[in-house]
């Protein structure tokens, strides 16, 4: 995850830059004193926004009166002290919470602005009649908003990636299995889409696989996957090389029609490749090829 | 490099062209003083094989061959093994294996190499 570093107070007054030192003092102070002495009256206002945009609709009324109460909170702190660090924290937690529940990016942006615009038309109604007065406090205001709006969806979106990136890793553990079925045999079932990632980490854990088992035979089942394109092909191709190189011999099975037809096309030699139409086939070559020969007890019974 | 009927030489550290020039010739002398009938290059200790490495290994094998002896490289690396072949290098006609002892299986199950036992002293491996 991208650690923001903290927006110091100072960042944030260089964001409005045309007020005097003295009006800008005076001007947040008295925002965030507006804000919190119209606390309840706004944050209902918003709640209703909320329902009428149908955001968060996977929330229940309760859940949403307790968050929008600390986002609202947290926002008018923000505008108080420029620190967003807080903020982070608190929107990196709530995006873990209700991520698992489906909640959307758009949802959270969207309440975010919905918070934005609420406030913005309560100055507006404050300063009414004073025109370059509510200039100012837009112009002290608006920065903030932005700050905050954009550090609750980064964090939300970080959050996120972060889950996403978990579950890759997770996949990525489990999508190519090396399994030993008999002393120096070796089966790798791939199943699924074969991409170029997934071919990368193919031949690295069948290699380092090849190494630790000492595999003299490896059988490649690849029934489960329909279809490999140009490329990916031509990295199995090469894996079966260098397979061979470490003193392996490779044996495909399962190879689907498609498959076969990429493989002719892109005309690598496949004179080298050992390839048997189905897995029981590739299994009882493999064990031709380490000198087993499996035979069925006399009497017993098959299903 | 260690010696019987069977010749082992094992690479213990990345050679320049020059030494590879060298470990060529030695070796191929060596078969001929020793009457090998079995060549086993050890190169587990390499992390990387070069095109003039690969050609040069290739070269050694094709040579000990036209004197009597078979050729087997073993202890590629793995990323070593992928690398080659994505360079388009291969090992050509040269038998491969995983290590020392599968080599030694594997010319022991050759005809012409085989023939009579690997019996080999114990004397310590040096770069050659």
């Amino acid at each position: 995850m991208t650690e923001k570093s903290p927006i110091t107070p100072d960042e944030l007054s260089a964001d409005f830059p045309a007020l005097d030192r003295e009006d800008e003092e005076q001007l947040l102070p008295q925002l965030v004193a507006h804000l919190r002495e119209h606390r309840t009256r706004l944050q209902e206002e918003w709640s209703q926004r909320i329902q009428q945009a149908h955001l968060l609709t996977a929330m229940t009324p309760q859940e949403m009166a307790a968050e929008t109460t600390s986002v609202y909170d947290n926002y008018v702190e923000v505008l108080e002290t420029g620190n967003v660090e807080a903020l982070q924290h608190y929107a990196r937690d709530l995006s873990e919470r209700i991520i698992p529940r489906g909640v959307e990016t758009h949802e959270v942006v969207g309440i975010v602005l919905l918070l934005r615009d609420v406030l913005a038309r309560s100055l507006f109604e404050k300063y009414q009649r004073d025109f370059s007065r509510l200039n100012e406090v837009l112009d002290a205001y608006e920065p903030a908003a932005n700050r905050i709006a954009n550090t609750v969806a980064v964090s939300f979106v970080d959050e996120r990636e972060r889950i996403i990136r978990q579950q890759q890793d997770a996949i990525r553990e489990l999508s190519t299995p090396v399994l030993p079925v008999r002393e120096r045999l070796l089966i790798l079932p791939i199943i699924g889409v074969l991409d170029s990632e997934r071919a990368r980490q193919l031949t690295e854990q069948l290699l380092s696989g090849i190494r630790k088992h000492r595999a003299k035979v490896v059988v490649i089942d690849i029934t489960g996957s329909p279809d490999v394109d140009e490329a990916v092909a031509n990295h199995l191709v090469q894996t079966v090389d260098a397979s061979r190189l470490m003193g392996a011999s490779v044996i495909i099975t399962g190879l689907s029609p498609k498959i076969a037809q990429t493989l002719v096309t892109i005309g690598v030699d496949l004179s080298k490749m050992n390839t048997i139409g189905d897995l029981q086939g590739g299994l009882e070559e493999a064990e031709r090829l380490l000198g087993y020969t499996v035979t069925r007890k006399e009497g017993s019974t098959s299903s | 490099m260690r010696q019987g009927s069977t010749l082992i030489a094992s690479v213990h550290t990345a050679l320049d062209d020059s030494e590879l020039v060298r470990f060529e010739h030695d070796l191929i002398h060596q078969i001929g003083e020793h009457r090998s009938r079995g060549v086993i290059i050890d190169v587990a200790a390499l992390d990387v094989i070069d095109s003039f490495a690969a050609l040069t290994l290739r070269r050694i094998a094709e040579m000990a061959r036209l004197r009597g002896a078979l050729t087997v490289l073993v202890g590629i690396q793995p990323e070593v093994a992928f690398t080659m072949v994505r360079l388009g290098m291969g090992t050509g006609q040269v038998p491969t294996a995983l290590d020392l002892e599968e080599g030694l299986a594997l010319l022991a199950a050759h005809p012409v190499a085989g023939t009579d036992s690997t019996e080999r002293d114990a004397r310590p491996g040096s770069t050659p």
